[in-house]
């Protein structure tokens, strides 16, 4: 059933981007405005940006919240790519016991997690800051990447470790060489998710730093009191711009990539 | 063989042992314990948080989140099934791209997002009703629908479809008989992945609901925040967890009943 | 189309990396001192600022450039949100900007420094009117010796003056049939607490149960009319024109008046909430020299200035209040009530004191007000009866499969 996609298949695709989106223009449409408050446009200026560039409490914000998330997304995707494979090679048991404290994070509402990270932290006297922060979000996202990872693992054919092995592997060059390319869309799909959760945390950073360390969401929240300055706006505008634009370079990377890959496949 | 690989288990036990044993465990002993103001090493054990949840208002509130979990669930399903099967459909060169444009609004800052959406519900007259809440958490939860379910479906094996094609099933039989159900595993992650987070979210509904609207995540906030009562809050934090675990249950039993048992993210 | 992602791309590459020049410059850099300010979210001036014909990007910049020190900014979006973070130990604050009831608190718990008044040669430039006031509402501790007001201001009504016809001086006005569901009531159990109790002529600090308790009835007498309690985003949209009245501060009303013309701003005749916001010292501060350098630098006129035109509150520095409400603010009630009404005794206010335990009780009430009027416990049950049900059918389904 190799049908093409109706016309009211696209349509519906489109009504949902449109409402995906709806919000996003708004926000990039009154990073444009004069006036400070959104909702009334009363003229179009780039100040907002000029001031993005100036102001260091955002710029503050926006390095923590990066740097933050490369690093806790990395961390977490490589400890939860290897636990996953580790967990992947243990007795059913052992993997039950695992995987269900492993997802406490995930089903427990971020203020009980957000707490208890700050209850330990207190308790066995650590000062919070930038490593607390980046601990507590290497701990919510690893559970995403072995959730994301282990069916992959769980689908994949377990001869393969064997064949490599009779070809002559150790176990390390099987594990480099088998296993991670076949589980290479979880591992991205797991990074993708930890990176989505660590960019836009708010509750679990704010119990869980202090010292000046600090990220966009914290600010934006205590921004909130009295009036959200357009600045963020432009700040939002730009991230979507790159995004966007990273999107379509891998895009077009991916489908060169294949246009080679049949090309060779032709010549054969 | 195995020896080296299961090793690599290891440290990540340690590292659970340490960041989500013991901060939970401390929640729980918070919930069971009473301590003097002002000497907070004397304690004592007691129920009295978990008796003092079961008021009347607590139970409301506790039940508005619900309720309101379960109607952004079940809208995020329907309307989230159609998205995930039409880009499943589409040229298989864009998928990837289409998917990533579905999550990128997600790292736009919530709060951002959730003020553009007043913005824009106070023009078409809808802010501070329902309504308005429940379109901000299925805007914020839907793609945690889409992804899952597109996973699965995508990994339905084609080739069970043409068979029942040719067994003389029409495109919509094919569809009810084959695709839906081998899906279940997707759409049982994604009412997983939508409900769990919907049920303590309190930002949204706070934002755009007005200040009426109080919710089970609200009130553990508060605790902490603003009453200094940290033992009451790691009680009401802990019966979440606990009608969350429950709701787990259900979720594994029908999916196991249905096929496939396991949470498939991806 | 290359063209304008390549240049997006420019712009953020080079955001980030002054970003990170920042970062640098402060963190590991030659023995600079270091300064932990504490403030509300918004509430200094971020707009640049020229001192001596030098111009700094704004307040903060301008005190590390001028000091040559580095200053970590932290914002809160409550004073006990502030609280709960100082009490946590690990943050060791310098300079902190509470409002006058926590500061009661923090005294009490003897948390802070008294200040040295020698280091603050500015201090003489602070209104006495202040500086009296805060003595007289909190007689029992030396407030005086341990804070330098930064803002102050009362509560009262914001309205729309060409939607609301009727005179705006009394509380009551959030009440009328008339203006139903174009009210926005503030989501904070002691300011919406504090319109009952004085409409109905209590003080705000009342232990009274009984006081409380018809307070509360007022308040859901209320509800129907109200559009909605707001925390935030009063400010945006009050100023959009989404309703007719709200409660704010004087502050917020200020700004309101001055993006939205069509605004004005009353205080009720049965008197309001009178606040203020000051810098204190903590005694966990690490760094007291350079702390009440900060607090002088804060109060000095340019400063003051940049600070007021910027976050629009009413400052107590007479010198540059004067200024300024004879440029800017002269017909902005909501900035200078003070002088006439407020000091002047026409107008009742109160300070807020600290709940301490009590707010549990505060917390109570408010708790019932916001209540939903259904009762959702039917639903509730029935729904677990229906999924309970489902998930038997589909296990007694599957067991019949089973058979062949």
């Amino acid at each position: 059933m190799v049908k093409g996609l109706k016309i009211q298949h696209k349509i519906y695709l489109g009504l949902m981007f449109l409402f995906l989106y709806a919000p996003i223009f708004v926000l990039v449409l009154y990073s444009f405005n004069a006036s400070e408050a959104m909702g009334r446009w009363t003229g179009f200026t780039l100040k907002w940006y000029r001031e993005l560039f100036r102001s260091d409490v955002i710029k503050n914000a926006f390095y923590y919240t990066i740097i933050c998330a490369i690093i806790s997304t990395i961390v977490s995707t490589v400890f939860g790519t290897v636990a996953a494979i580790g967990i992947y090679y243990h007795k059913k048991r052992v993997q039950d016991y695992v995987l269900n404290v492993n997802y406490l994070p995930v089903i427990n509402p971020d203020i009980v997690t957000a707490v208890s990270l700050m209850l330990l932290y207190i308790s066995v006297g650590i000062q919070r800051g930038f490593t607390t922060m980046v601990l507590a979000h290497i701990m919510f996202s690893t559970p995403y990447v072995i959730l994301s990872v282990l069916p992959r693992l769980q689908a994949m054919d377990p001869h393969l470790i064997d064949a490599a092995q009779d070809l002559g592997a150790t176990q390390l060059q099987a594990v480099r060489k088998v296993i991670i390319p076949e589980i290479m869309p979880g591992i991205i799909a797991g990074m993708l998710i930890a990176f989505t959760m660590s960019i836009d945390d708010f509750v679990i950073s704010y119990f869980n730093t202090s010292g000046g360390v600090t990220n966009l969401s914290i600010e934006i929240f205590n921004m909130a009191k009295r009036r959200i300055r357009p600045t963020v706006n432009a700040l939002a505008t730009l991230m979507v711009a790159v995004i966007v634009m990273f999107v379509f370079i891998i895009n077009r990377i991916g489908s060169k990539k294949k246009m080679e890959y049949r090309l060779k496949e032709d010549e054969k | 063989m195995n020896r080296t690989i299961k090793a690599l288990l290891y440290p990540y036990v340690v590292w659970i042992a340490m960041m989500i044993v013991v901060p939970f465990f401390l929640i729980f002993f918070y919930s069971i314990t009473q301590s003097r103001p002002d000497s907070p090493a004397i304690f004592r054990f007691t129920l009295q948080h978990y008796r003092e949840f079961f008021k009347t208002e607590n139970i409301n509130i506790l039940s508005k989140s619900v309720i309101l979990a379960v109607e952004t669930t079940i809208l995020c399903l329907v309307l989230g099934y159609p998205a995930a099967w039409i880009i499943s459909k589409t040229n298989v060169n864009i998928q990837n791209m289409i998917l990533l444009l579905f999550i990128l609004p997600m790292w736009i800052n919530m709060l951002l997002r959730t003020y553009a959406w007043q913005v824009i519900l106070s023009r078409t007259g809808l802010l501070y009703t329902d309504t308005a809440v429940v379109i901000g958490m299925v805007y914020n939860f839907i793609p945690f629908m889409v992804l899952p379910i597109y996973t699965a479906i995508t990994k339905i094996d084609k080739s069970l479809i043409e068979a029942a094609n040719d067994l003389g099933a029409s495109s919509k039989e094919a569809f009810l008989k084959v695709v839906f159900p081998l899906s279940m595993p997707g759409v049982i992650t994604g009412i997983v992945m939508v409900f769990l987070p919907a049920v303590s979210s309190f930002a949204i509904p706070r934002l755009l609901g007005g200040g009426q609207y109080v919710l089970i995540g609200n009130l553990i906030e508060k605790q902490f925040y603003l009453l200094n009562n940290w033992n009451f809050g790691s009680a009401v934090s802990v019966i979440l967890m606990i009608l969350i675990l429950i709701s787990m249950r259900f979720m594994r039993k029908s999916g196991e009943i249905s096929g496939r048992g396991g949470a498939i993210l991806w | 189309m290359k063209r304008f992602f390549l240049v997006i791309f420019t712009v953020v590459a080079v955001f980030f990396i002054t970003a990170c020049s920042n970062k640098n410059q402060g963190g590991n850099d030659s023995g600079k001192q270091v300064l932990n300010v504490f403030n509300w979210g918004e509430y200094i001036g971020f707009d640049p600022v020229t001192i001596n014909g030098v111009t700094y990007d704004n307040v903060i910049d301008a005190f590390e450039k001028i000091y040559n020190v580095k200053v970590n900014y932290e914002t809160f979006d409550s004073n006990e949100a502030m609280y709960t973070k100082l009490i946590a130990g690990d943050a060791r604050y310098d300079v902190i900007i509470p409002s006058d009831y926590m500061i009661e608190r923090l005294i009490k718990q003897d948390r802070l420094n008294k200040l040295d008044f020698s280091l603050i040669p500015n201090y003489s430039l602070i209104s006495q009117d202040i500086v009296n006031k805060l003595d007289e509402e909190y007689p029992d501790i030396e407030m005086n010796d341990y804070v330098v007001p930064y803002f102050y201001g009362t509560v009262g009504i914001v309205y729309d003056k060409t939607k609301v016809t009727k005179t705006v001086d009394s509380w009551s006005i959030l009440w009328d049939e008339d203006y139903k569901k174009k009210i926005f009531m503030y989501d904070s159990q002691r300011d919406s607490l504090m319109v009952a109790l004085k409409l109905l002529g209590y003080s705000m600090n009342t232990h009274d149960l009984d006081e409380l308790q018809q307070a509360k009835e007022k308040l859901i007498e209320q509800k129907p009319l109200v559009y909605a309690y707001v925390g935030d985003s009063v400010n945006q949209q009050m100023i959009d024109g989404e309703a007719y009245l709200a409660v704010v501060y004087s502050g917020d009303a200020a700004y309101i008046m001055y993006n939205n013309p069509n605004m004005s701003f009353a205080i009720p005749k049965e008197g309001t909430n009178f606040w203020i916001d000051s810098m204190v010292i903590p005694k966990t501060s690490q760094n007291v020299e350079l702390a009440h350098k900060f607090i002088n630098f804060m109060i000095s006129p340019e400063i003051a200035r940049a600070n007021t035109e910027y976050v629009m509150y009413t400052t107590p520095v007479e010198q540059v209040f004067n200024e300024v409400i004879e440029e800017d603010w002269a017909n902005n009630y909501a900035y200078n009530p003070t002088i006439i009404d407020v000091f002047g005794g026409n107008i009742q206010t109160e300070v807020f004191r600290d709940p301490g335990d009590f707010i549990k009780e505060y917390d109570k009430i408010w708790s019932e007000v916001l209540s939903p009027e259904r009762n959702y416990i039917v639903p509730i049950v029935i729904g677990g009866v229906v999924i309970i049900g489902l998930v038997a059918y589909l296990v007694l389904k599957k067991r019949k499969n089973r058979v062949y």
